[in-house]
């Protein structure tokens, strides 16, 4: 969707201010955020990319004003009343008004250690991939209303494959509950030139990270 | 915050979905054991070890676990080294992807508006509010991690630190040199 994440050659957002010893939370409540949504994505009731298109879809005056995690909170409240595991009432309670419903799987203290780790998104191949380092491809101009994972400033342009990544879960179909429909993911490499003009330091490259979908011979 | 974040984890613990017990485990475990010292010590055995270096740059997820530092590493880890001629530097625009296992969480500004909208278009200028001026005839080459392939960088080894151990050589590793808006410490600047 081309929403207010998508925010790659934005410009009037100012400068980087980086913070000096900056803690790795700011209030109690942003690591219990983190570890709640750790948890819930633990039981396998979504995906990783349906938790993005989840914060893709807050509206966007509220997705600029708000901090990560506040983000956080949010996406994962709505989730859960969007897949009924909660209801809006008991959430405004701040207490279960009802039994839950039954989910794959719990995580407990124990377990904490072994999901520290990213899980694996490759997955065999449906088919031989159409494209080899060195090609020349241009990204597709496509506007899809719900998740992609290419950006818009890179669509509708010229580069070159760098690396062939593998197979991956292909994130534009699994969330929207279509299924992984795994695609050859691609190092796609560009001029700065191609993307922002002629004004643009000439020696700067750009890559980005495609799935096949997304690209078409150049 | 504090009171809305408080009523969902009791409803989802009431649910019976999440056990709080985890939830202290987690924090404690991004706040302790997950950090960017994790990345600096595979950063001072690439500079001291050219084996190691060599499957870092072919498969860190791989060379990563052979540190010892975590049980597994998660898949599609890429290391990216910097040159005299090509600086690198990480990005997500979309979101926030970033190499938690081997830098920790990400800091404020890399999930910011400001850094997510320039890094791609004017990376020098990003450089220049971290302080950074590269010499002229280094190029800067912008990673957007758009899919479950993460990067680190690999930054250049410092001058006048040959013959130093590993450990040394990792105090001189920040986590904004693996992010690429920042160089290492000068040798001068080693933690003794």
């Amino acid at each position: 969707m081309n929403g207010i994440h998508d925010m790659g050659g934005m410009d009037g957002f100012g400068k980087v201010e980086p913070e000096k010893n900056e803690p790795v939370f700011h209030a109690e409540w942003e690591g219990r955020c983190l570890a709640l949504n750790r948890a819930m994505g633990y039981t396998g009731i979504w995906t990783i990319d349906e938790t993005r298109a989840g914060i893709e879809e807050l509206p966007p005056a509220l997705y600029l004003t708000s901090s990560y995690y506040k983000k956080w909170a949010l996406r994962l409240e709505n989730l859960v009343v969007e897949r009924g595991l909660a209801d809006a009432d008991e959430m405004k309670a701040g207490h279960a008004l009802r039994p839950g419903k039954t989910l794959k799987r719990k995580l407990n203290a124990v377990d904490v250690a072994n999901t520290l780790t990213r899980g694996s998104y490759g997955r065999l191949a449906q088919s031989p991939a159409r494209f080899k380092p060195g090609d020349r491809v241009r990204t597709k101009n496509i506007h899809p209303e719900t998740h992609t994972r290419l950006p818009r400033y890179a669509r509708d342009h010229v580069g070159v494959i760098e690396a062939l990544r593998g197979c991956h879960v292909y994130p534009d179909t699994v969330a929207i509950g279509h299924g992984e429909n795994p695609q050859w993911l691609y190092t796609v490499l560009f001029e700065g030139r191609e993307l922002w003009g002629d004004d643009t330091d000439p020696s700067l490259k750009i890559s980005i990270e495609a799935f096949e979908p997304y690209l078409e011979p150049a | 915050m504090q009171l809305r974040v408080r009523a969902l984890e009791t409803v989802l613990a009431e649910k019976g979905y999440i056990d709080p017990a985890a939830i202290d485990a987690l924090i404690e475990a991004y706040e302790t054991k997950v950090g960017p010292h994790n990345g600096a010590r595979v950063v001072a055995k690439a500079w001291s070890d050219p084996a190691f270096k060599k499957v870092l740059l072919e498969n860190a997820s791989k060379a990563v676990v052979t540190l010892g530092l975590m049980n597994r590493v998660g898949d599609h880890l890429i290391a990216v080294e910097n040159t005299t001629k090509q600086h690198n530097m990480i990005v997500c625009t979309l979101c926030s992807c970033y190499p938690w296992e081997v830098l920790g969480l990400p800091p404020v500004w890399y999930k910011s508006a400001p850094y997510r909208s320039r890094a791609v278009k004017d990376p020098r200028g990003v450089l220049a509010d971290f302080g950074v001026a590269l010499p002229n005839g280094t190029d800067v080459r912008v990673w957007d991690s758009t899919a479950e392939t993460r990067f680190i960088v690999l930054p250049m080894r410092p001058a006048g630190t040959e013959g130093w151990s590993e450990e040394k050589l990792a105090t001189l590793v920040t986590r904004d040199s693996m992010i690429g808006t920042g160089l290492p410490k000068p040798a001068s600047e080693a933690a003794r």
